[in-house]
């Protein structure tokens, strides 16, 4: 079979999230439920999570989840992982049988920390040390792909039915203060365990519904940073994106916004000056990372969430509020269903982002 | 007779309203299921809980009431019927509907109307009591679009790019201001009498659904916009 990156078919899917603005934990099962009421936007080729807030036992540790196809891509891979971090914890993350989900690669767990030689010799930051090993073995060790890489967060995916993926790694047995969820129906790619959403980059996250038309145009320029683009997918290029401009470029979680789903020229000439030339600027000096075609996204950060659709809101996203917990989904039912009564529910516009953040945090994802 | 969709997928319940055999049923703890009502042609639903997208597609004739939100797509391509929405709806009420009526009693999201179209003896009506997201009409081809700004803060209860594409039908605005851009190719006036006879029944009839005044509603001025036919498109999404 093709894999993603091999392939390009030409989405339907689902997504959804919880966030305690008090930080407070609670485990997997309601974004489960949340998520297995939209169903059917979805086909089983697909189903994924991704938890913050998980293990507070090792947060000051890089998390890496690793899918193996092999022994060998796993010795391969923990060689290189052995020569540029201390590995303080490694384990198989634990599973459930079950004949919903099949085909399972080897699944590891790592926490890690890069070795301070390694880390000054390289003249880098951790985080830049870190995401460039990620980059490394996802494109340079055959059989070896890391889907997570986040400090006190993880993402849990597959290729199954959402509600089954979450049984499959028993997500009842974390607790995070927030987390994430989609449902996949792939039109681009064919569905593989390690195209399924989240898609993360240390500890940005990605769900995402839609199909990017400047798929190509973001593809090229990002790749000019150092990132590299394996998987065909809509979702990594978004992930790539997010972490140039709010980590690389120092950009605010509203500027990003107003980069991947710039307004209209003529919506930005009835803005005030100021805010017109702020964008202006915006559109101008990044204008090879506007996303166009439809898309809505939740984007999860150390102490946030940020929801976003593309700027003609060609897909769904509706939000609901009750005391401290906010509720993000493709579908009111999915919020419904885990929180009947609402302080608020509500439609946030095309292209105009809804950024929650824990309560004292700033509106800026670093 | 009552129905208790919480167990039912849209299958089974879609199933289970058409081989009832009543002509009205209640749907209770609706969550999510798509399609309730597809091209009913007679009979009564009343729902409660959150009816899934495309509710009452390709209606052909029922009556549906909604006792609470609806989610996105109400009425997409409906023949003919009433779709009545005590709350709120999402993106695409009356997507490409080309006969009978929905009303909306809060909000509607984007793209409200779209490809909105009539067809001979048919005319399809939309009111919407709140305000309407962006693109409003867009395409819109035929019909009555009526958005009544209650309880709305904006100077004009409409979104961006309301009427885009628009080349038929009308759009009614309760608003003493017109959005803050409209199309070259759409006209826009104050609404006279001659106009406001038009949409008489239709107010009417959603005062009568949810409960309210009909001279407070009248009593404000309504802006009519329709297609200006002298100034046809030309490269709509170009350069935008």
């Amino acid at each position: 079979m093709n894999k993603e990156g091999q392939i390009r078919i030409p989405s339907g899917c689902a997504i959804s999230g919880i966030f305690s603005r008090s930080g407070s934990r609670f485990d997997g099962e309601r974004i489960i439920k949340s998520i297995s009421t939209m169903h059917d936007r979805s086909n089983g080729l697909g189903g994924g999570f991704a938890g913050y807030g998980i293990y507070p036992d090792y947060k000051d540790y890089y998390a890496f989840h690793i899918f193996y196809d092999s022994t060998a891509a796993k010795e391969e891979c923990e060689k290189l992982l052995d020569r540029r971090f201390d590995i303080i914890n490694l384990s198989k993350i634990p599973t459930r049988k079950t004949n919903r989900i099949t085909d399972e690669p080897l699944i590891w767990r790592y926490f890690v920390t890069p070795l301070p030689t390694k880390l000054s010799e390289s003249q880098l930051d951790e985080d830049e040390f870190t995401t460039r090993c990620v980059i490394h073995i996802n494109t340079k060790v055959p059989g070896a792909y890391v889907f997570s890489s986040g400090k006190n967060m993880g993402v849990f995916k597959a290729v199954g039915f959402p509600e089954d993926v979450g049984y499959f790694y028993r997500l009842e047995d974390y607790e995070g203060h927030c987390w994430t969820a989609h449902g996949r129906y792939p039109t681009n790619t064919p569905g593989w365990w390690g195209g399924a959403h989240p898609f993360a980059l240390r500890d940005f996250s990605i769900v995402h519904n839609g199909e990017i038309s400047s798929y190509d145009t973001n593809r090229r320029y990002i790749e000019m940073f150092g990132y590299r683009c394996t998987l065909l997918t809509d979702t990594e290029v978004i992930t790539y994106i997010v972490d140039f401009l709010l980590r690389k470029r120092g950009l605010t979680l509203e500027e990003t916004a107003q980069v991947i789903a710039a307004p209209f020229w003529s919506t930005i000439e009835k803005k005030p000056p100021e805010e017109q030339e702020i964008l202006t600027y915006l559109r101008n000096t990044f204008s090879s990372l506007l996303i166009t075609g439809p898309f809505s996204v939740l984007l999860g950060f150390s102490g946030g969430i940020m929801a976003l659709n593309d700027r003609l809101k060609l897909r769904s996203m509706v939000i609901g509020e009750k005391d401290d917990m906010v509720y993000l989904a493709s579908e009111e039912c999915a919020i419904r269903v885990i929180a009947p009564e609402l302080d608020r529910f509500w439609s946030p516009k095309g292209g105009e982002p809804a950024i929650f953040t824990l309560n004292g945090g700033e509106n800026h994802a670093d | 007779m009552n129905i208790d969709a919480f167990a039912f997928d849209f299958q089974e319940l879609n199933k289970e309203i058409k081989s009832s055999g009543q002509e009205e049923l209640n749907i209770d703890n609706c969550m999510g299921q798509r399609y309730i009502g597809c091209g009913l042609s007679r009979g009564s639903l009343r729902i409660r809980g959150v009816p899934g997208n495309a509710l009452g597609a390709y209606l052909n004739g029922a009556d549906i009431t909604v006792h609470g939100n609806a989610q996105d797509s109400v009425g997409d391509t409906m023949n003919e019927g009433k779709i009545s929405i005590h709350g709120s709806c999402g993106d695409t009420p009356g997507y490409a509907m080309r006969g009978g009526k929905i009303f909306i009693r809060g909000n509607a999201g984007y793209r409200a109307g779209i490809h909105m179209k009539s067809y001979r003896d048919k005319c399809p009506v939309m009111v919407i009591g709140g305000s309407a997201g962006s693109f409003l009409g867009e395409y819109q081809a035929g019909g009555r679009i009526i958005v009544l700004g209650l309880g709305s803060d904006q100077p004009c209860p409409v979104g961006y790019f309301c009427g885009t594409g628009m080349h038929g039908g009308k759009i009614f605005l309760r608003c003493g201001q017109l959005p803050a851009s409209l199309p070259d190719q759409v006209n826009a006036k104050l609404a006279d009498d001659v106009d406001l006879q038009e949409i008489e029944e239709d107010i009417r009839q959603f005062c009568a659904e949810f409960d309210l005044d009909r001279e407070t509603i009248l009593d404000h001025p309504f802006h009519v916009l329709t297609p200006n036919t002298k100034n046809p498109y030309r490269q709509l999404y170009v350069h935008c």
